[in-house]
């Protein structure tokens, strides 16, 4: 019994200093204020000044991108940019309920409605890549090099060819509704799968259902070693896939901290960093963004 | 079959490399669970005994959510943090959400339901002569409570060791209230999520089988707990 006691003890104890060291600094490349133990008071409620929460599209993130850039702005500001990365959809919701304080996201519309609704002050281009159709090299469908994406779509949907779709509201499936929108078509039936997934897992799920897929050109270069899925539409310029980045407006939430934000705006949309994402390669050496900031076009007219 | 061996390679060498970058989740993820786990057995352990003990009006109700509790969706306890935690929610002036703090509040809600549940099941399996026993003694309602958690200690090392199963696998809370930051807020699992999403299925297993190698450590010094109970 006193034994178990002292046992129980022990565990307890060990739990507590296990509690005690999550209180320490928390692991960040630089130096940070200490979280606060007791919480702050309403009259303080700014984020810690030394960092800037990110909130953007898996693309960007999982195309290795932003860790590639971000280390730079780090150094130069000395904080923490905590990147939070999902949809574009739901970035832009993260944004509205003031828990972000700066957006990169590509879903040109929602973009608009977002600053035209008074939650972004701007939004400004930052650069740009392009969607591509893919689908199983047998090409059921008959799709292959056609230049107009609405008409591949029409046949993917005429043939029913299984189709994966993100079904998640995000910038890539905002892109594929506008295109059956233009195709006249509300794609419904067995063939039509939509996922509810990140682009990542719906190319798995298009890769093992031998399905078509609408998908941004970063993610199937970083993907399409081992993936099975050809390119087998590309260029339209219904595909163009424009990235931009929108503050999260400090008269909607005062808490964001929106100096820094606009200091990164400015930052990434200097020529000095568009140069860097301009050289930003694919393993295999092809590009995965193209730089399209203001800046950057008058740089180079 | 190629992934699940590369898997095991690749986690053998991340672990005996120290990786520094699995180091950190690694230290994260036992962090957050480690607190979480604390809180939940110091509310959870002496609130299941007193409801196994104790007679209350509406004790049939409060069970009946206890057990729906020890059901939870975990995303549904992730959304629920959300909204309370976001800018725009009731408790947004914290600035919790997106930090190691919003995930340990998600999991004390997910594993204190189990570790209340468990405790409870078990002091009732207590014989209650022992109970009679201790009242006829003198001892004081608490002297008697913890006298029989004791007794019941195999029972309440189970429902830890549960409480602790629950959240130290779970993702959908951490990753929605997290945001699965990297090197602030990227749990095990919130990392496999990712690298499975990225296709690097070798590396996601491998982070995979570090997670249960955690697990398996972290259970086998609770057994130890339950000492000679096992009848080894």
């Amino acid at each position: 019994m006193k034994r178990c006691s002292a046992r129980l003890g022990l565990v307890l104890l060990v739990l507590a200093l296990l509690g005690l060291a999550g209180c320490q600094a928390t692991p960040t490349a630089t130096p940070q204020p200490e979280p606060s133990a007791v919480p702050p008071t309403p009259t303080a409620v700014v984020r810690q000044a030394g960092q800037l929460l990110l909130a953007t599209t898996t693309s960007t993130a999982d195309s290795g991108l932003l860790s590639y850039l971000l280390p730079d702005f780090e150094a130069k500001y000395n904080v923490k940019v905590n990147v939070v990365a999902v949809g574009s959809g739901q970035a832009m919701e993260i944004g509205k309920k003031g828990d972000a304080d700066v957006l990169l996201v590509h879903a040109r519309a929602a973009e608009d409605q977002f600053v035209a609704d008074g939650f972004g002050i701007k939004r400004d281009d930052v650069m740009y890549n392009d969607f591509l159709i893919l689908g199983p090299a047998a090409d059921p469908a008959g799709i292959k090099g056609m230049k107009d994406a609405a008409a591949a779509f029409a046949k993917i949907a005429e043939a029913k060819a299984p189709f994966a779709s993100r079904g998640d509201n995000s910038g890539t499936h905002v892109k594929e509704k506008d295109i059956w929108k233009k195709a006249n078509i509300t794609p419904s039936g067995d063939w039509y799968l939509s996922l509810g997934q990140g682009m990542g897992e719906t190319l798995t799920v298009a890769k093992e259902k031998g399905a078509y897929t609408l998908s941004d050109r970063g993610t199937y270069l970083s993907r399409k070693d081992n993936l099975g899925l050809e390119v087998l539409v590309e260029g339209d310029a219904a595909l163009f896939n424009p990235y931009g980045v929108i503050a999260v407006n400090p008269a909607k939430w005062p808490q964001v901290n929106a100096e820094l934000a606009n200091q990164f705006v400015e930052w990434l949309l200097s020529v000095e960093t568009q140069e860097k994402i301009a050289a930003y390669k694919h393993a295999s050496g092809l590009p995965l963004f193209f730089p399209n900031s203001e800046a950057w076009r008058a740089a180079h007219k | 079959m190629g992934d699940l061996f590369r898997g095991a390679i690749q986690a053998l060498r991340l672990i005996l490399a120290l990786d520094p970058q699995v180091l950190s989740i690694l230290g994260l993820t036992l962090r957050v669970t480690g607190i979480a786990l604390l809180f939940s057995t110091l509310i959870g352990v002496p609130l299941g005994g007193l409801f196994a003990l104790r007679r209350f009006v509406g004790k049939r109700v409060v069970i009946a959510f206890l057990y729906t509790g020890m059901g939870l969706p975990p995303v549904v306890v992730g959304l629920f943090v959300y909204l309370l935690l976001s800018r725009s929610g009731p408790l947004g002036y914290l600035g919790w959400l997106f930090t190691p703090r919003a995930m340990i509040v998600s999991q004390v809600i997910i594993s204190l339901p189990l570790v209340v549940g468990f405790t409870m099941a078990s002091v009732m399996g207590v014989d209650p002569d022992l109970r009679r026993q201790l009242a006829s003694l003198g001892a004081t309602s608490w002297q008697a409570t913890w006298a029989i958690l004791k007794e019941a200690r195999t029972g309440v090392i189970v429902s830890i060791v549960a409480g602790f199963g629950s959240i130290i696998s779970e993702v959908g809370a951490v990753m929605l209230v997290g945001g699965n930051i990297e090197g602030y807020t990227r749990t095990l699992t919130t990392a496999i999520v990712l690298e499975t999403r990225k296709g690097s299925f070798d590396l996601a297993i491998a982070l995979g089988i570090i997670l249960l190698a955690l697990s398996f450590v972290a259970n086998v010094a609770m057994l130890s707990l339950q000492g000679k109970r096992l009848g080894e």
